[in-house]
């Protein structure tokens, strides 16, 4: 039987899809640097705001979410069909850890009355209420990214499971890779620029 | 089936994505402690290039632009420059007010 498949087009139009969404944040950080450029006392104040700690664990976690779907994709090209399954399960849970620490950190500025709308922010100065508008755009849009990153990877582990991706087969998990380290490479420069101004 | 496969499949192995990963690690330790020191306007002068190299080393050796054809890297390379356009026009306004 003839199999008609063309995993060089699949590869080049998920890396035309990546290129739309790195204008797309790429977009939001021109806005972050005008406005932090205008309003630098401001930017500093809030951003001290931020917890590190917090901040930091997430990018550790994400950064060993890469290396693992990367491991998946080396597994799975060496035929090791169940290792690269584990180590996908292992890149979810990674990206739920993710989600749980945000639910904690946004869950605590929500408690001390900041979120997007919130009388007490209206309060703060107009430095103020741009820094924590933009946060919360730019984290909350790339936690977005988190939860379909994780769909795109529970949809190739089905994929595995029914025998359309495999050892001599497997552009959707590596495109799914792409996507996923596409995710880390956003939050690389949300970290410095939200959690650790100076 | 495997007619339709890259002829030359590069396979990164295990070891190399560690030892990316190690360095990136590393590399978020450096700006991290690079934030309790006082360096005035470069301590964001060298966040920002901590983060460019930590994306460069996701770039090339995760989403294997490394070993991938030219095409990739340029293709990489353009979109970024675009980026970098608008960023500088953006910025000769704002600086100029």
């Amino acid at each position: 039987m003839h199999e008609h498949r063309d995993d060089t087009a699949s590869k080049i139009g998920m890396w035309l899809f990546i290129f739309t969404e790195i204008l797309l944040f790429g977009g939001l950080f021109i806005v972050y640097a005008v406005y932090r450029y205008r309003n630098p006392v401001a930017f500093h104040l809030a951003g001290e705001e931020l917890n590190v700690i917090i901040g930091a664990i997430n990018t550790v976690v994400l950064l060993v979410s890469s290396a693992t779907i990367a491991m998946a994709i080396t597994a799975m090209q060496q035929g090791k069909r169940r290792l690269s399954v584990r180590l996908l399960w292992v890149t979810i849970l990674l990206a739920a850890v993710f989600m749980v620490n945000k639910y904690f950190e946004w869950g605590a500025k929500f408690e001390h009355g900041l979120y997007p709308g919130s009388d007490f922010l209206y309060s703060l100065s107009q430095g103020d209420v741009l820094f924590f508008g933009l946060y919360f755009a730019m984290t909350g849009l790339h936690a977005l990214h988190i939860i379909v990153g994780a769909v795109f990877i529970l949809f190739v582990i089905a994929y595995i499971r029914k025998g359309k991706v495999h050892e001599t087969r497997w552009q959707l998990l590596e495109n799914a890779g792409l996507y996923w380290h596409l995710v880390d490479l956003i939050w690389i420069f949300l970290f410095p620029l939200f959690y650790l101004i100076h | 089936m495997s007619e339709h496969h890259n002829e030359h499949t590069h396979i990164t192995p295990f070891k190399t994505h560690l030892l990316i990963l190690g360095a990136l690690i590393v590399l978020t330790i450096v700006t991290v402690a690079i934030t309790w020191t006082n360096l005035g306007v470069w301590n964001t002068t060298a966040a920002m290039v901590i983060a460019g190299l930590k994306g460069t080393l996701v770039l090339f050796y995760f989403m294997h632009l490394k070993f991938d054809q030219k095409i990739y890297r340029v293709m990489v390379l353009l979109v970024l420059a675009v980026f970098a356009a608008v960023l500088i026009l953006t910025f000769f306004d704002y600086l100029n007010r």
